[in-house]
């Protein structure tokens, strides 16, 4: 007898799947990798192949020693974390240093959570700040753009824009100052011209990348939008008060990774707030949190912490942001 | 041109796979032998009017609705009863049916059966809702609600519109869309006698975009009667719920938990349309249907009209046989239809479709992590929290789960069709409704 | 240096005084004043919080044992008798033994009993699958086999035995605590005195159809003959809805039924393996 299948309803489902996002999301990272390469040489993809590889291996460690049932080895979230662990790295850094970054993202950040989609935290943003705490000099040593220069070493570092500029003030220099003695124009940072680590700097190629990704519906506006107009407004009405003290929006906005942040570890669906209401309070969350702490905070950049702030935030977030409800009956 | 309406919020784009949709109503021939469950309804079971060896004609009555949400159930045939067996229908499981032997084709007098168009209609609301409630009358889209119920219009309250659904948004069926382009002045003189029994001021009868022929010709001939509009909606699933059409067609939302008459709304299919007129007009009980016969790998999909109580299995061998690599049968359309596991199933009123489902269409993928992408959440048309419902039900928060209105949930299955993860949103859903409804009863008993 | 050290111990031990006088005062205003049974007894319940015995948890029955002041209708199925002999001295009330109890799986729709009609797939939950249809059994009271009662059950004493597709319960391990009762959509499952040496007898099946219809589905169904009934000499079975149901307070574990069970509905189990029976069935040759 013909034995035929029976479940419940609905019996067709939208031709998607986790491994499609993902590969979606490393497409849409792949002209950004480009246009590092070209400035970074063959480093760049030395760092990102060593993150790619370690997370992978990480992953698929734990899982095989402490995982039962569900293998998510396949869906390409580890290649995800450990692409972007590697953006968020300079490209002169110690190998070890990055297996250590990508053993927290992976296994503190995300396995120790449950695995793909239960971590509360953007996986390889904790990568990042480990490092970032643990070896600050390494982290932050930068090397020079060094157009289509494909030696292993990198003899020459320099610090990033962002990081000039608050030395400067510091130092009771003026913004216009400042800006006349920065290596790099605003036109060079639209490129990528400048120092930084590798996904910080191509703010065009991932303009690009973040386009295809909206096209496709993998991430919405909401998010990137609501942080990137918040940095702008933000800054700008600083930099309308004073001048002197405070750099113009447009520069916070084409340095220090925000377009990195804004648009690939914002938008990580799984550290994200569900309804568009709950992502726009994350992303004005993570606008502010952002300038207070390059203005008024330790540390040059900010975006890696605000998000990682706002993240701790998003359950609470997901509570008070429920969508609206089709009938809801007025009390 | 103006921007269609639709619905608000959610709302998906499945595959249309409308492949009988320019296939003409097929009369599919009498079987030797049908199998009427005597009930096929939404509410309390029918009563047994008929015992074995019992002769009927078409048109009999052979079950009796006693509660006030019943239906009666009228003899498709003409013939001897052989038994009263228990057999497996949509649901799952065996319910008492009536095995009727078909002998000729004798029809219970009055009941006109010619093809001539009867446009008066002077009875009061009161008379035609009599006659639904006779006829046996229930929703033809599926959900089987005794139709007269919903014209029993209660104390202070006015019907502002009488909203027929013609949406048809399930992907795969085309029944509706057969009988507007043929039955178009019988199912207008229905929709005309449905709303005199509401009492409603104007009737208007949404259409999905996609079935342009039904829509034009359904406007062409509404000119005649007084306040039927068409209105052309966009297309978006699912817009065949009531509320959602609603929504669509008035701007009106119905508050949770309540019926469409709290908004001034009646809502009814227009298949039941065309099956009022019937029992109005020519005093025929709802016998017969149409049913969308159709798959992927179906030789021939077609619109057969049909008798209730005739196996499925016939109407698969009269379109060309069950394909070698069927792995699912579905009665309904794909999003919202029952699986059915044997071909011995019987057709009934709320039959709008048979679909067979290729084995590696039937086979669901293995269910991954969350990751909380929120598509679930964008799409649900009832404003909820798919991935949140299915965590709490899971963890048995019943409480919690009642808080986040799981018995708003309408059971569209829009969550489950999008979830990248191929989570199984709604059968927990599912599961959480009836614990819920059951602690909702138990505390209004209380 | 050293004045650091100094003024960080004064201030941290006037922080430390205060908070004590705080804490005191607030202690002594929402004293709550308990009866110290309760948390003797708590003590010696077994702290799984199962829900066995119908409260929520250990502590709330402790709380209902000293309210009520003794032991009547109140039973811990995990501590059992030992427990009970524990606790009621310290009510000052008389132990009362009850008979100890297990859980039983009352269907027998294996694999190869009840071959599969259809292929489930969907979310593994018997509570859905039995709103969805009969089951892959065809049997419309039988076990679906998705395992509710396994997830219910705290103790480890239920598996999903993969040849048969139902579960099996350890006997060891079980402590009749019915959270697999509750689980069971269909009431396949019942707590039955254990029985002495662990033998017990039992129907195995909850189909209620007409026999005929039973024994399509299901070559082990009870289909109602009712021959067990008349074989009891204890008059422990009764027969309703074409089902046999054997009353274990009444059931003297003679094995009659089982012998006389046309289709192997009843069940006995840890019962040595019987020399009568082969004596008979050459009697009944002859």
């Amino acid at each position: 007898m013909k034995l035929f299948t029976i479940s419940g309803s609905p019996h067709i489902n939208r031709k998607s799947s986790v491994k499609k996002i993902m590969l979606m999301v490393i497409i849409s990272l792949l002209p950004a990798m480009f246009v590092s390469v070209y400035y970074f040489g063959i480093s760049a993809i030395r760092v990102s192949l060593i993150a790619i590889a370690s997370a992978v291996f990480f992953e698929w460690i734990i899982q095989k020693l402490f995982f039962k049932g569900t293998k998510s080895i396949g869906d390409l979230s580890a290649v995800v974390t450990g692409l972007l662990l590697a953006f968020n790295l300079p490209s002169n850094l110690q190998w070890w240093i990055v297996v250590i970054g990508s053993f927290v993202a992976i296994g503190i950040a995300k396995m120790s959570f449950g695995g793909l989609g239960k971590n509360p935290f953007n996986p390889a943003l904790v990568g990042r700040v480990f490092l970032l705490i643990s070896f600050p000099v390494q982290m932050t040593t930068w090397p020079k753009v060094d157009v289509l220069d494909f030696s292993l070493v990198d003899a020459e570092t320099g610090a990033t824009p962002l990081a000039i500029v608050k030395e400067g003030v510091k130092e009771g220099l003026s913004i216009s100052e400042i800006f006349d003695k920065l290596p790099v124009t605003f036109t060079d940072m639209f490129w990528g011209n400048m120092g930084g680590s590798l996904g910080e700097v191509p703010v065009l190629a991932l303009v690009i990348g973040a386009l295809f990704l909206l096209g496709r519906r993998v991430i919405t506006w909401h998010i990137p939008f609501s942080i990137l107009a918040t940095i702008g407004i933000f800054t700008g009405i600083l930099h309308g008060i004073n001048p002197d003290m405070y750099a113009p929006p447009l520069f916070h906005v084409l340095t220090g990774g925000i377009i990195l942040g804004a648009f690939f570890m914002a938008t990580d669906m799984a550290t994200s707030p569900m309804t568009p209401k709950g992502q726009i309070i994350f992303g004005v969350g993570i606008g502010i949190i952002t300038v207070v702490i390059r203005l008024w905070g330790a540390y040059p950049e900010g975006i890696s912490f605000a998000i990682l702030l706002m993240n701790a935030l998003v359950p609470l977030i997901n509570n008070v942001s429920k969508p609206k409800a089709f009938g809801k009956v007025k009390k | 041109m103006a921007r269609l309406k639709t619905f608000r919020i959610g709302g998906i784009h499945p595959e249309e796979n409308k492949f009988s949709a320019a296939k003409p109503i097929e009369v599919f021939p009498i079987p030797e032998k049908v199998y009427v469950p005597v009930t096929q309804h939404l509410g309390a079971p029918s009563s047994l009017l008929v015992k074995r060896n019992d002769t009927v004609k078409i048109g009999t009555l052979l079950a009796k609705a006693d509660a006030f949400i019943s239906a009666n159930v009228h003899s498709p045939v003409s013939g001897t009863v052989e038994k009263i067996d228990e057999i497996i229908d949509a649901s799952g499981y065996r319910k008492a049916n009536i095995v009727i032997k078909v002998e000729g084709n004798e029809w219970e007098d009055g009941i006109d059966n010619s093809s001539a168009i009867i446009k008066e209609c002077n009875l009061s609301a009161k008379e035609i809702t009599d006659i639904l409630k006779e006829k046996g009358i229930v929703g033809m889209g599926g959900a089987t609600f005794p139709s007269h119920i919903k014209y029993m219009i209660p104390e202070g309250k006015d019907v502002d519109y009488l909203i027929i659904n013609a949406v048809e948004c399930e992907p795969y069926l085309t029944s509706d869309h057969a009988i507007m382009l043929e039955k178009t002045e019988e199912i207008l003189i229905g929709i005309d006698i449905l709303k005199k029994a509401s009492g409603a001021k104007k009737a208007l009868v949404g259409i999905e975009n996609n079935k342009l022929d039904a829509i034009a010709k359904m406007q062409e001939v509404a000119k005649s009667f007084k306040d039927i509009e068409i209105q052309p909606l966009r297309v978006k699933y699912p817009q065949g719920a009531e509320k959602q059409l609603i929504r669509a067609l008035t701007k009106r939302e119905v508050p949770s938990g309540k019926l469409p008459i709290e908004v001034g709304c009646v809502v009814n299919n227009v298949g039941t349309a065309l099956a009022s007129y019937e029992a109005v007009q020519k005093n025929k009980p709802l016998i017969e249907r149409v049913v969308t016969v159709t798959g992927k790998a179906v030789k021939n999909p077609s619109n057969l009209l049909v008798r209730i109580g005739t196996p499925v299995k016939e109407l698969i061998d009269h379109v060309g046989g069950l394909p070698e690599d069927t792995g699912k049968v579905i009665s309904g359309g794909p999003m919202m239809g029952k699986a059915i596991s044997n071909l011995d199933v019987p057709v009934t009123k709320g039959t709008s479709g048979v679909l067979m489902m290729t084995k590696a269409e039937s086979k669901r993928k293995k269910p991954l992590n969350c990751i909380r992408c929120a598509k679930c959440v964008s799409v649900c048309p009832m404003g909820l929290e798919p991935y949140l419902l299915q965590q709490l039900v899971d963890s048995e928060r019943w409480e919690d789960a009642e808080l986040n209105r799981i018995m708003d949930c309408i059971e569209c299955g829009s969550c489950q069709f999008i979830c990248p993860s191929k989570r199984e949103l709604l059968d927990y859903i599912r599961v959480g409704k009836a614990r819920v409804g059951a602690i909702i009863r138990s505390r209004a008993k209380r | 240096m050293g004045t650091i050290i100094i003024y960080s111990v004064i201030a941290l031990a006037v922080i430390g005084f205060i908070s004590a006088v705080i804490l005191y005062f607030v202690s002594q205003k929402f004293k709550v004043i308990e009866d110290p049974k309760i948390d003797i007894i708590a003590d010696l319940l077994p702290a799984a919080n199962c829900g066995g015995c119908g409260y929520a948890g250990c502590r709330s029955f402790a709380e209902t044992i000293v309210r009520q002041g003794n032991m009547d209708n109140l039973f811990c199925p995990v501590g059992g008798n030992d427990l009970v002999k524990l606790i009621s001295p310290v009510l000052g009330v008389e132990a009362v033994e009850r008979e100890p109890q297990i859980a039983v799986v009352r269907c027998n729709g294996t694999k190869a009993n009840a071959p599969s009609k259809a292929i489930y797939d969907s979310a593994m939950s018997c509570a859905f699958a039995n709103t969805l249809f009969a089951g892959e059994t065809g049997c419309p009271n039988g076990c679906l086999g998705c395992g509710d009662c396994v997830a219910a059950c705290k103790f480890d004493a239920m598996y999903m035995d993969k040849e048969t597709g139902l579960p099996v319960i350890i006997s060891d391990n079980c402590v009749a605590c019915g959270a697999c009762v509750t689980a069971c959509p269909r009431s396949i499952i019942e707590l039955r005195n254990k029985g002495k040496r662990d033998r017990r007898i039992y129907v195995s099946c909850v189909n209620k159809e007409k026999g005929a219809i039973a024994r399509r589905n299901c070559s082990v169904a009870c289909i109602g003959c009712g021959k067990c009934v008349k074989a009891c000499p204890f008059d422990a079975i009764t027969l309703e809805n074409n089902l046999a149901y054997i009353d274990y307070e009444k059931c003297k574990l003679c094995r009659k039924c089982v012998e006389v069970c046309p289709t192997d509905a009843i069940i006995e189990l840890n019962f040595p393996p019987r020399r009568v029976k082969e004596e008979t069935a050459v009697v009944e040759e002859n």
